[in-house]
């Protein structure tokens, strides 16, 4: 059996970005080949210089992408990718602006070769008390934002300070446990909200930061800045054995400063086991067989700390 | 050549000379209605008295249907009540669970090989003492082959053990909502929502394109429509592919072929720009037999599935508020377009939030592009109150009304989903006549059976399954009842001009019934036999379709 096929939900209402978001992911794939699922291919879903041809329901996009069309069978959408000729090594759904992306990941669970990553919703920071105001939207959005690992307040350029914090704080209230990001245009670091291939954990740091080895453990640290967020990368060795679902709940509390982890951590009987943490989501599953141990830990600048982590780390280790 | 048909009686649906005994036809149209002295007067003729005992009607207009019906007869027929299929055969109703299994061995029986799925519909085990039906019980039909029985409502997918094995769903820890587990942590079988169903309906014989007409499912279908009257059809959502625009031109394009075909491309996986230049590629192609170039909007999802918006106080049984199909500014957008074009839309809204959202974009989009005759039609509109029937009235909106839903799922509006009070007014027909809103009725097939005089009957009587008369206030006189299932559809799709009566220079469609639905008792209406219909001056009898 092969590894099933992770999956990211982009969720959130119109307007917010999310082709905006898919399309920077498709430019910053890093040699990954993405499956794009689109709900419809209304407004072109993808920027025109991306494109190398259209096939009915399917796009070809430069470097092995494909965007598909779902309308309102995304299982047979998933079902076709697997029976295509294009090898894919992570999929992004983009739900339609009023689905609830919650629903979307859990029907994602009775597909054998797909897990669900993580489930990214995307705010318009302007808009979004107006649109939970209204009350054909209200309890949809709500809806969508409870149902967030990672919550991608966008368009932070368009307000100032003071809306933005006070947007966060609002968001918390929906939801505390995921993780909120700033950002403009969409333009998060793929890595968080995609799972990079490659078995050794520095696959996972080719996204451009520079993994600040524990030993050095020299973080930048000061007041939150308005204005995208900024990220800091730690990597831990993790040489003992853990208790791997315990460490991979406390990584995901808010209070861990973490956003994103991933790595190869040796379990109850020494064999390495891959944990992936995107905002507030956490998995466990056995990992490949050329892995080598090690723990890739994001966080914001000011939030991530290699103190708490270490602390996160120690408690999760299995008394001999 | 003319030919004037001697009748027991003619109903005409013309208000000025209510009922004759002759009508004239020539080319597929009709010359005039009255006595036989006053027809001759257009000249030489043929009289035909074949219908001499007959009573007809205008060709039944079935407003709200889906082609796909058909097709779905291929699948074994599991329901509760008797049911007709396209040639004929009544399958007798299902009472209890046994008599399911029992079918559904002796449908098992012919199938050649091991792994040919065994697919059968329209169950539901509401009626049923256990009320739930597990995969132990289907069992019993095959452990080797998967089988599959999808219920009644369409929401809910029962299948064997093997089918879950296929689709790998016989494993410790599946969460979804739509899978309930047993008592050993595997799933029981029972299957709920599309997201659950199709995973596994997809090992079981059930098709991907489950509303897609094929070609010998949309002649059976036709055969459907001679057997119960109906001379035009809606296929309401339909996705309107190329290839399926090409079966549908070519299968109805048959001097055999006894219906119009009116089929609505469905917003869903396309965007309102494209859905709008697609429609209006469509209507290029419509030919008399098959009407294309209308739209169906689907706002929300049903009742009896919790995915229909309600307003305030929601659901009686404290389910969640459902879902929308649609964000709001795209209906907005897709009604402008449509109004700035001239193209018909119809609208599902089950929950009256999705009814209000519906008229709140109307209402806006009328602004823009003010049009004085657009017909726009909620479909289903089962919990429009009274506010909403005059905003209907003076919007110009029309609306038709799923009459049969009364019957099937009345006692569950009633006990569970939205409660005695709103039960009573679901599918106010009363309410819309006394607003002057241009109504239909429909039985939304294959959801419920097609036929017209059974949903006259329902919108009549409002009795529910058990026999209880549910919104005594609601009801519609007979008239009004057979008014709705001919001029009244005919209208809400701009047809009232060649169909829907029975008056000079309109198409000649007539259902062809055995007895007068004026004459029987109101509670008898559905029981009147159909011979056939006459559709564009061609005979077609229900014994020889």
């Amino acid at each position: 059996m092969t590894k099933p096929l992770p999956v990211t939900v982009i969720g959130g209402y119109l307007g917010c970005g999310k082709t905006t978001l898919v399309n920077h992911l498709l430019r910053n794939s890093e040699g990954m080949r993405l499956a794009v699922l689109v709900n419809d291919f209304g407004a072109l879903p993808i920027d025109a210089d991306l494109i190398e041809s259209q096939q009915g329901d399917v796009i070809s996009l430069a470097g092995g992408c494909i965007c598909c069309s779902y309308g309102n069978d995304l299982g047979d959408a998933l079902v076709s990718l697997q029976v295509g000729e294009t090898p894919i090594d992570q999929v992004i759904v983009e739900s339609s602006g009023v689905a609830l992306p919650g629903a979307i990941g859990s029907s994602l669970s009775l597909l054998r070769d797909f897990t669900l990553h993580c489930i990214a919703v995307l705010v318009d920071v302007e808009t979004i008390r107006q649109h939970e105001a209204d009350r054909y939207l209200s309890d949809t959005i709500n809806r969508q934002l409870a149902d967030a690992d990672l919550i991608l307040l966008n368009k932070v350029d368009l307000v100032d300070e003071e809306h933005c914090l006070a947007a966060q704080q609002w968001i918390a209230t929906k939801n505390a446990a995921a993780r909120q990001l700033e950002t403009v245009q969409a333009q998060v670091t793929p890595a968080i909200i995609l799972d990079s291939d490659g078995s050794h954990c520095s696959g996972f740091s080719a996204s451009g930061y520079a993994v600040e080895k524990e030993s050095q453990d020299q973080l930048v640290t000061g007041p939150s800045v308005h204005g995208p967020a900024v990220f800091d990368a730690i990597e831990f060795t993790m040489a003992q054995r853990f208790h791997v679902e315990k460490l991979a709940t406390v990584l995901a509390d808010a209070n861990s400063g973490l956003v994103r982890a991933k790595g190869f951590v040796p379990g109850e009987n020494g064999q390495l086991e891959t944990l992936q943490i995107v905002g507030s989501r956490w998995a466990v599953s056995q990992a490949p067989r050329d892995a080598t141990a090690g723990l890739v830990c994001i966080g914001r600048i000011g939030e991530i700390s290699a103190e708490t982590i270490r602390d996160c780390i120690s408690s999760s280790v299995l008394e001999r | 050549m003319t030919v004037i048909y001697r009748c027991k009686k003619i109903i005409t649906m013309n208000p000025a000379r209510p009922a004759v005994t002759h009508v004239a036809v020539k080319d597929g149209f009709i010359l005039a209605a009255g006595s036989l002295k006053e027809l001759s007067g257009f000249g030489e003729y043929t009289l035909n008295e074949q219908f001499a005992d007959k009573v007809l009607m205008p060709g039944f207009v079935e407003g709200h249907c889906h082609a796909v019906e058909g097709k779905w007869w291929r699948y074994v027929y599991c329901g509760y009540f008797d049911r007709m299929d396209p040639h004929g055969k009544v399958w007798s109703g299902l009472k209890n669970i046994d008599q399911v299994i029992e079918r559904l061995c002796e449908a098992e029986k012919s199938l050649a090989d091991d792994s040919q799925p065994l697919t059968a519909w329209a169950i539901d085990p509401i009626y049923y003492e256990d009320k739930v039906i597990s995969r132990h019980h289907l069992d019993r039909v095959s452990i080797t082959r998967p089988v599959a029985v999808m219920h009644a409502s369409g929401h809910i997918l029962n299948v064997n053990t093997k089918a879950l094995e296929l689709a790998d769903f016989m494993r410790q820890g599946i969460e979804h909502d739509g899978v309930p587990l047993g008592e050993d942590g595997l799933p029981t079988g029972e299957l709920k929502g599309p997201d659950a169903m199709m995973p596994v309906g997809r090992f079981a014989g059930f098709d991907q394109n489950l509303f897609d007409f094929d070609e010998n499912g949309l002649i059976d279908f036709a055969r459907l429509c001679v057997r119960t009257g109906v001379t035009t059809a809606t296929d309401l959502a339909a996705r309107l592919d190329d290839d399926v625009v090409d079966i549908g031109l070519r299968v109805t394009a048959n001097e055999q072929f006894p219906a119009r075909i009116v089929p609505l491309r469905m917003h869903h996986g396309i965007g309102p720009k494209e859905l709008v230049e697609r429609v209006i590629k469509l209507a290029g192609q419509s030919t008399d037999r098959l009407r294309l170039g209308s739209i169906k909007v689907v706002a929300d999802g049903s009742i009896q599935g919790f995915s229909a918006r309600l307003n305030p106080p929601g659901y009686y049984n404290g389910a969640d508020n459902g879902l929308w199909y649609i964000a709001p500014p795209q209906m907005l957008e897709i009604y402008e377009l449509a109004l700035a074009n001239d193209i018909l839309v119809h609208t599902h809204t089950n929950g009256d939030e999705a009814t209000d959202l519906a008229l709140d974009m109307l209402e806006q989009a009328l602004k823009k592009y003010p049009r004085s005759d657009h017909r726009f039609t909620i479909q289903h509109g089962q919990m429009v109150n009274a506010a909403q029937y005059k905003r209907i009235a003076r919007l110009g909106m029309c609306i038709n009304h799923f009459a049969n839903h009364h019957f099937y799922w009345g006692d569950e509006h009633y006990n569970m989903t939205v409660g005695p009070e709103r039960a009573e007014r679901m599918n106010a027909c009363r309410t819309a006549l006394d607003n002057n809103i241009p109504l239909a009725i429909h039985s939304d097939a294959p959801v419920t059976p097609l036929g017209p005089l059974f949903t006259a009957w329902c919108a009549v009587n409002r009795l529910t399954v058990s026999g209880r008369t549910q919104g005594e206030y609601e009801k519609i006189t007979v008239d009004e009842a057979l008014r709705a299932i001919t001029l009244g559809a005919a209208y809400t799709l701009h047809m009232d001009g060649e169909i829907g009566s029975v008056e000079a220079g309109k198409r000649a469609d007539f259902a062809v019934l055995e007895d007068d639905p004026y004459s029987v008792e109101p509670l008898a209406i559905k029981d009147i036999s159909v011979w056939g219909t006459i559709q564009d001056g061609r005979i077609f009898a229900a014994a020889e379709i």
